[in-house]
Formats: structure tokens, sequence, C-alpha cells
């Protein structure tokens, strides 16, 4: 939402879950939909005496993340002990980080290709690793006053991003979701399955105001509850609304009476937040360094090895597309966001067939199109990317015109043949210039009513030509007979 | 430093000890010694000494990403107070 009267400001804390074997203090697996209870063990649910282990992969995984949102990396970090009574938290206390987190000050680039927003940075306060708590489920077929607690999730590891407050709209918070999974996914740190949990956000608004007295802030809340980007981008917009009524109504500032941070749950249903009950102050979470685990120190050098063995990133992919492939950034916005392989097989074909905006139309319309019809992925795509750049490489030359190459590219798709087999089944043979010439000639001859109208201008009633040109000649190209007609015309 | 009884209640909260009255008489005492034992710590000179986060000088312990095997679920459960086929059972969570 967009107000003249007021500035809205977001901060988001997305947490997400790395993609590791095992547990981050034991070796548990990870992974998501066994039977309830049956990944656990006495380190991570809980029991006297264990003791946790650092997973090396997590560490890396969440190291590579950090190095990849610009972060400073200090030479040393720690790990606390974040304590608070949950059901689902067997410990009673999380192992987080407080004071010395494991990477700090980055940011994000965020941009939109139909401009709703300018470009800009997005600040990351922190990035921190923890442990996961469990689920709780609350059995209401049972109508009774319980709640069912699973521990498999307990101890996954979790990367927590939290962003500077950097963000002035709903789509700009999208934005910056849609640029941060898609960062994730090109780092392979994670799934980033929202529906499974792997990636989770929590955001942080409020609103500024002028009035006479001057610039204030309305009361910060935090909603949660938010299961995909469309609910937070929704969420978001009804929390600004929501805010700016109650400033009107009530004039409650940051920090003046009743002005304390609040939790608020979206609810997708009704498309309203409602407040929830809150967790203690954290002040009171009463962090102590963990004993049981040791502090992890990382060398520049290492830091320096990770940024260099970082692949291509979405935003330098981007600008590469752009320069060399003169394609628009709407163009290489979507190729970008189909993941690393859509991206390759985007080159391949663009250099094999010389052409940056034809392989980009083609990919976007026509492969795209197939692969969701047929629910494959890039890689399970049986019509190789070179195999595409030689039939849109012929397309250019001129041997077939772009919707006979439709047809070829359906026949290299169901019936899995080369360019060559395709054409051939399908009859086209590129028609040799001089027979296309006279072809002409004598379409020229026969229509002098066609040729009056082009030579006063009317240049579109060629097409009553090239339609009858297809007619006497199927594998005729259209572009061709267009530029000879014309040519033959001029010259009369 | 000394603590109040207050405090000493508000924290026994968080830490879900249920104290009685005289019990809470005894920690607001006793818990205010060690405070005050501690305290002393503070008269010592740390200019010279680096922040310490962990007592001993060993880091980067780290473990493999290598699976080992979880308990049997019989085995998870057995310490639940109160449990069913599949799962710990608690009173109500509210909230989420
Ligand atoms: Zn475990």
């Amino acid at each position: 939402m967009t107000h003249d009267a007021f500035q809205t400001i977001i901060g988001l804390e997305v947490h997400v879950q790395l993609q590791t074997q095992t547990k981050l203090f034991c070796r548990c697996s990870t992974a998501f939909g066994a039977p309830p209870n049956t990944q656990t063990c006495p380190v991570c649910i809980g029991m006297p005496g264990a003791l946790p282990v650092m997973n090396g992969k997590a560490y890396q995984l969440a190291l590579r993340t950090a190095v990849a949102l610009h972060c400073e990396i200090p030479r040393f970090t720690k790990w606390d002990r974040k304590q608070y009574y949950y059901p689902d938290l067997p410990k009673g206390y999380q192992i987080s980080q407080f004071d010395l987190p494991m990477s700090q000050n980055g940011h994000l680039a965020i941009s939109d290709p139909s401009g709703v927003f300018e470009p800009k940075k997005v600040g990351i306060i922190r990035a921190h690793l923890e442990d996961d708590a469990g689920k709780s489920m609350h059995d209401e077929a049972a109508s009774k006053a319980d709640s069912r607690i699973d521990l498999n999730r307990t101890g996954t590891p979790l990367l927590e991003i939290v962003s500077e407050p950097d963000m002035r709209s709903a789509a700009e918070a999208r934005a910056y979701l849609s640029e941060l999974k898609l960062l994730l996914m090109y780092l392979d740190v994670s799934d980033c399955n929202m529906q499974e949990g792997s990636l989770r956000v929590d955001a942080n608004i409020n609103l500024h105001l002028e009035t006479s007295h001057g610039k204030v802030a309305t009361p910060i809340v935090e909603v949660k509850n938010m299961n995909s980007f469309r609910a937070v981008e929704r969420a978001l917009s009804y929390e600004a609304g929501r805010q700016f009524e109650l400033w009107e109504e009530r004039h409650i500032q940051l920090g003046g009476p009743g002005g304390h941070k609040t939790t608020r749950g979206w609810d997708d249903e009704v498309q309203v937040t409602r407040p929830q009950r809150e967790k203690e102050e954290s002040s009171d979470y009463r962090y102590f360094p963990d004993p049981d685990l040791v502090p992890v120190i990382t060398e520049t050098d290492h830091v320096e090895e990770v940024r260099r063995n970082l692949d291509e990133l979405p935003a330098a992919i981007r600008k590469r597309l752009e320069s060399k492939y003169k394609i628009t950034s709407y163009d290489t916005d979507v190729i970008v966001n189909q993941g690393r392989d859509f991206v390759d097989f985007y080159v391949t074909v663009a250099e094999s067939c010389g052409d940056g905006k034809r392989a980009s139309n083609w990919l976007q319309q026509d492969v795209l199109r197939t692969l969701k019809e047929a629910e494959l992925s890039i890689e399970e795509f049986p019509v190789s990317a070179d195999s595409l750049g030689d039939l849109l490489n012929r397309v250019s030359a001129g041997d077939l015109d772009n919707s006979r190459a439709k047809d070829v590219f359906s026949r290299m798709f169901n019936e899995q043949e080369s360019v060559e087999e395709a054409m051939s089944a399908l009859g086209i043979v590129k028609v040799d210039t001089s027979a296309l010439e006279s072809l002409c000639r004598e379409l020229v001859t026969a229509n002098p009513k066609v040729v009056a109208d082009v030579q006063e201008g009317k240049s579109q009633a060629i097409g009553a030509l090239i339609g009858q040109a297809r007619k006497q000649n199927s594998n005729a190209n259209p572009a061709e007979v267009k530029r000879i007609c014309l040519k033959i015309i001029a010259s009369l | 430093m000394s603590l109040s009884r207050k405090e000493i209640e508000k924290v026994s909260h968080l830490a879900r000890l249920q104290l009685s009255d005289p019990e809470l008489d005894a920690m607001t005492a006793q818990l205010a010694n060690v405070v005050e034992y501690m305290e002393t710590l503070s008269g010592l000179n740390t200019d010279d000494v680096e922040p310490l986060a962990h007592a001993s000088d060993i880091s980067n312990v780290l473990a493999d990403d290598i699976l080992k095997p979880s308990l049997s679920r019989e085995e998870a459960l057995a310490n639940a107070p109160k449990r069913d086929a599949e799962c710990y059972r608690v009173p109500a969570v509210l909230g989420d």
C-alpha cells in the first residue's frame, strides 16, 4: 500500500533450513516427512549429559551464504543458549548466536524490471546459525485439550538472515524475498520449500508519519504465520493500512504509552492480521555462551577461498546475459528465475544460433510452455540446447520460417527427432532462390491490383502475394517472398 | 548489588520453579550472597585481559555430515509423562 500520509518501514527475518543430511549438533536425519519421533537422539531431545558437536557442512553452507550476501565474516564466532520454555523445545533453550554472530553487515540488491520501485540495496544486519525447534500439532480430532509433539525437526540447522528495516513497501519486501530465495537456490544451500518449512518469514513493520509536531513512528508489529510470498505481500499491505487507521484513531506512538512491540499472525483465509500471544521479552532469554560448544575461528584466507569458489550468482548472470545477448532486463529476469540449468540451456542456444533475442523468445514461449505442459524440468527436456540452436540457426538463415520451425520443434519434442529428421518428415526443404524468384515473378504478373497498391505505398498489400506463394509451395519462406516481391515491384 | 525478592520471583518463574514463600525468602538471601561474591571479580583490573568466550582454547570442533542411527520411537518416548502411539502429549499449546 502506498500512501502519501505515511511511509512504510519493513524489515524481514528469514529462517532458512540448510541442506544437510544430518542435524546441526547431532547426526540424526533432517529428512522431511518421516513418521513422528523417529529421527531423534539424546542430543536433540535434550537428555542430560548429551554432547552437541557442530555439523561442519552446516557451517560451510552458512558461510557460503553469508559471503554471497556480502557480509563481513568475523574471525571469531561462538554459540549461545537462548532460554525459554516451550513444549517443542526439549532442551529448554535454543542454541543460537547472540553477541558474536558468524556474519554481519551485508546487503542484497533488489530491483523490479517493471519499475514498480527503484533498484536498491537492502542491508543485512546479520546472518547466524542456530538450531530449529520441533513441531507441535493441536489434536482437534480427539477434542482433548492436548497438543502432540513431534521432535524430528528439533535440531535442524537454520540460518537466520536479518535485514535492516530498509524496505518501503510490500512489493519491495516481496522482491527481497524472491531475490533471496533465488540466491539461496543458486548457492545450493537450501531447497527453500515454504510448504515444508524450509523457508520461513517474519516481518517487522511500522509507519513513519509527518505530523504538525514533526516526524513520528507507529509501534512496531512483528507479523508471523505468512506461508507464501504472496501472503507476505498481502499481510504487509494490510498491516500498513491497519496501523494507519489505528494511528488516526488513537495516536499511539512507538515508545510512548501502549507503544511497545507486539506480535500479530496473518490469517490467510480472512486476509487480516490478528494479535498473538506474546513470548517472553528478549531481555528475559538470559543468553549465555554454550559451554558444550567450542568457538569457530574462520581465517580470512578461508573466507577468500569461499568467495573465489562461489559460482556465478543471479545478479551477475543477469548483467552478463543483458550485455552479451542484448536482451531486456525483463527477459533476463524470466530466464534467471528458472534456475542455473535453464540459464546454461539459454546460453548454449543463444551461442549456437547467434541470436540472443530469438533464443530468449523461443525459451520463454515454446520451451517454457512445453516444459510446463509436460511437467518436466529443463534437465529432463529431450530436445538438447544444441539441436534447438541448430533449428533457430536455420530460421535465422531463412531455411524455414518461424511457424514451420514450431512444427519442427514440436516433432523434435514429441518424436525425439533431430532437426533434419523432423524437417524431412514434414517435407520441409529449402526452396532454392531461383525457384522462389520465378514463383514471385509469376505472382507479381498475375496480381496487378496488388502491385498498384504497393506502388501507392500500401506495402501491407504484399501479404496477399505471400499467402498465394505459401499455397503453391508450403516451404516458401514468407520473409523471403516479401523481400523478392518488393524488389521485383520496385524494379517495374 | 543485592537482589530483590521481586527479581527472585521473576527468575524462578522464567525457570519454571514453583517456590513457596519461605523458599523465596531463602533464595533471595542465598542468591544475593552468590551475586555479591561474584562481584569481587569486578574489583580486578582486566585492562590487559582479552575477553573470553570459552574456558578452553580449543576451537573448530566440527563433525562430518554423515548419518548415524537415531533412537527408536519407543526409546525416544520412554520418559514422556504422557504420550500416544507416535507423539509426546502436552497441555494444549496456544497461539501458533
Ligand atoms: Zn539427534
